[in-house]
């Protein structure tokens, strides 16, 4: 997206945290040595408290497995845990296949998160142009995507997918065509489930953005004279411009860790694990191969791989002036 | 400040890490012998359980006649690869939650034994009067480093099931050689387009290792102490053609059969959507059940050659006593009573699985001559798969259905595929 600074957000409720970071504001600061550090410090104690036993916990010990020798054998079979240092790590990255079904999982998380983009705003638009029964038709029908468990959609998607009696063939007059025996095929059909999973979330979202943008503004912009595009790129963009960051970031990360439509849709990485992708890779490697310090190892690379995109992306929003 | 708060955060999570303590493992729970309380028992929870369920309730009332104050609970876990293991995964890791007695496949005991998990037996089946009838081959699939921690409670090996309709009204006769079989099996789906001409799948293990056996290749060779794989050997290279080769538009496309299991096969004959299909002797009753009842007839699994019969995985589920039983004794006492010779012949009638005892099979196969092909089958020779732990691991990484897939899709030969498979075979014996 283009850096444009229109000035929609400025009178909006970011401006005081940017004042924040120049000029505070009068009146915050007490006086003392321990001033300066603790008044923040204590607003984070309470999200610490939550998030170091929830998050904090968990992702060191996934680290110090990684580093282990650690097996069913080691877990339950009273055989001595063994320290090997990095070689968990050292046969994950020399394992062709890691290669490959890395390679495989951006490029599907990639094509997710725009088609979910494109589908979620295409329908946040639609909702705010369509009389009040088909708007409540399509949010009933997104919204019931959304509640569906991600187990149930895809099962009941694999009934219409059957290769032999599913619907879609039915329809299409394809009986005995398999859907997930080609590999691109099986991940078309593994995305079109994602993104009905998904794009109630952004529609809705970007629903309630598009709703929140004063008449008054628009009004304006075409009293001067700006047709639909100009009214959208310059104002109704810039203003959406938080919840898109948001959505991006949720649905990034969303797709770059969907395991259930791919385990159940292609029966745990499809045919020849040709399917797989890094969060089922894993499972494969750490439950199904009992490997739990190999599956940790993959673990933390993912944690890194996404830590990493979102450092990524948030830098270069930061670079373009906006604020989270 | 904002550096000064994230020094803060990070100095907090080191502290964390610091008084953290290592990865979970299960306490090393001694195992006890009390002689009263609940005899807690996981049992596989078959297609027809019901059946299953009244010889278990015999038993069960039978135990407690013999035993005062005593109490059995039998629950039914799942069958399904998968959620099988992540149950007896879980009874490994808490103690606390094992049952005393479970029911597991013959080829999942070199796994469970390497876990920990099972207890040895050998010293409570020396003294069983009724076992001495147990023949040693089948004690030996039990056995790890000398030491027995199954008791074989019933069997179940594959043989070559055909719709008799469809064969006479194509004049064709029961294949005695794999030739036949294949030109069978095209004549059937040339004839019938809606039926597979003969239903196989490319996650159906042991329905290829007959072809391989047959081929004289196997799955791997101990070669001193540690198994080495030799599915990439000539022989085993022949009888993985063999197999894929039955997957052309012509028999059983590739589009529909290559991601079917053995139990999907099962399915389909039963459906009667197959003309021939190589199933176990349990799964007769399903077979019964469908629209191919009284259509199909059974006959052994060609080999090479005629009169030669393909060697069928010896197939079975045995008995074990978890190591962590607080009921060392009771839970000894009521494997033994399921595998009663009374109970076994019992198991027969209701589930048709073919009992351990020989005097007890001898019975049954007298009784019923549909069980004759099942029997010549064991006659001539069964295999089984590298007594190994790390079979465990080959098994449920799939490799040998990948290697199968790899060849049905096109994506690689056979030589390729069984290459590859061999070198994943081979690092998971060497502890991998």
């Amino acid at each position: 997206m283009p850096a444009t600074t229109v000035t929609a957000p400025a009178d909006r409720g970011d401006s005081p945290v940017r004042r924040a970071g120049g000029a505070p504001a009068p009146g915050r600061r007490r006086s003392g040595p321990l001033a300066r550090i603790p008044v923040p410090l204590w607003l984070l104690l309470p999200a610490a408290l939550v998030l170091i036993p929830l998050f904090g916990y968990p992702l060191y010990q996934l680290g110090l497995l990684s580093v282990l020798k650690f097996g069913q054998p080691q877990a339950s079979g009273g055989v001595p845990t063994e320290f090997v240092g990095l070689s968990n790590y050292t046969d994950v990255l020399g394992d062709e296949q890691f290669w490959s079904v890395l390679g495989q999982t951006l490029a599907f998380a990639a094509f997710c998160v725009l088609a979910t983009l494109a589908v979620g705003a295409t329908c946040a638009v639609l909702l705010t142009r369509v009389g009040r029964w088909p708007r409540l038709m399509l949010m009933f029908g997104a919204l019931g995507a959304w509640a569906a468990p991600a187990m149930t959609g895809s099962t009941v998607w694999m009934f219409l997918l059957d290769t032999n009696s599913g619907l879609v063939n039915e329809v299409l007059g394809t009986q005995g065509h398999n859907w997930m025996y080609d590999k691109w095929s099986a991940f078309a059909m593994v995305a079109v489930v994602v993104v009905w999973h998904s794009f109630p979330f952004v529609m809705i979202t970007l629903y309630a953005g598009i709703q929140a943008i004063p008449d008054s503004v628009v009004e304006a912009a075409r009293l001067d004279g700006a047709g639909t595009v100009t009214v959208f790129r310059k104002i109704m963009l810039p203003m959406l411009r938080p919840l898109l960051v948001i959505v991006v970031i949720q649905s990034v990360i969303w797709d770059f860790k969907v395991f259930t439509q791919i385990y159940v849709m292609t029966g745990g990485g499809g045919i020849a694990g040709q399917n797989l992708v890094l969060n089922v890779y894993a499972y494969q490697k750490a439950f199904v191969a009992e490997n739990y310090s190999l599956g940790a190892a993959i673990g933390v690379l993912m944690t890194l791989i996404l830590l990493g995109v979102t450092a990524v992306y948030v830098r270069s929003l930061r670079r373009s002036g906006e604020e989270l | 400040m904002k550096k000064l708060a994230r020094g803060a955060a990070l100095a907090v999570l080191a502290g964390t890490v610091a008084t953290a303590c290592a990865p979970g493992t299960a306490k090393n729970t001694t195992s006890a012998d009390k002689q009263t309380g609940t005899v807690k028992v996981w049992l596989y929870d078959e297609a027809n359980r019901a059946p299953k369920e009244q010889v278990v309730a015999q038993a069960v009332a039978d135990f407690k006649a013999k035993h005062a104050g005593v109490e059995v609970e039998v629950s039914y876990i799942p069958t399904d690869a998968g959620p099988r293991a992540e149950k007896m995964k879980g009874a490994f890791n808490d103690p606390s939650s094992a049952p005393d007695v479970v029911e597991f496949g013959n080829t999942d005991l070199f796994g469970y034994t390497a876990s920990g998990g099972l207890a040895d037996i050998t010293s409570d089946l020396a003294g069983w009067e009724e076992g001495k009838d147990l023949p040693q081959d089948l004690k030996d699939t039990a056995v790890v480093d000398g030491k027995t921690y199954g008791l074989p409670w019933w069997l179940g090996v594959r043989a070559l099931y055909y719709r008799t309709d469809v064969f006479t009204e194509l004049g064709l006769s029961a294949p005695t050689t794999y030739d036949e079989l294949k030109s069978a099996a095209e004549k059937v789906r040339a004839a019938h387009g809606d039926l597979l001409g003969i239903a196989v799948g490319g996650k159906y293990t042991f329905g290829a290792l007959p072809f391989v056996w047959a081929n004289g290749g196997d799955l791997a060779a101990r070669g001193g102490s540690a198994y080495a794989s030799a599915i990439d050997s000539a022989q085993s290279q022949a009888g993985v053609k063999q197999y894929t080769d039955l997957f052309t538009d012509a028999i059983c496309p590739a589009q529909q059969c290559a991601d079917l299991t053995g139990g999907k096969t099962v399915e389909a004959f039963a459906a009667g959507k197959a003309g021939m299909a190589i199933l176990p002797n349990s799964s007769r009753s399903a077979v019964e059940a469908g629209a191919a009842k009284d259509k199909y007839a059974i006959v052994p699994l060609p080999g090479t050659a005629a009169g030669k019969i393909a060697p069928a995985f010896s197939g079975g589920n045995d008995l074990g006593v978890m190591k962590s039983t607080q009921h060392r004794g009771l839970a000894s006492d009521f494997i033994k009573e399921l595998a009663s010779k009374k109970n076994q012949l019992a198991l027969f009638d209701a589930m048709g699985n073919l009992p351990t005892l020989s005097s007890a099979r001898a019975e049954v196969v007298q009784r019923q001559p549909w069980l004759k092909p099942f029997t010549d089958t064991i006659a001539a020779g069964t295999k089984f798969v590298p007594k190994d732990a790390a079979w465990a691991k080959i098994d449920a990484q799939n490799v040998v259905p990948t290697m199968l897939q790899k060849v049905i899709t096109g994506k690689s030969d056979v030589a390729g595929a069984t290459k590859e498979a061999a070198a994943a075979m081979n690092s998971s014996f060497s502890g991998k």
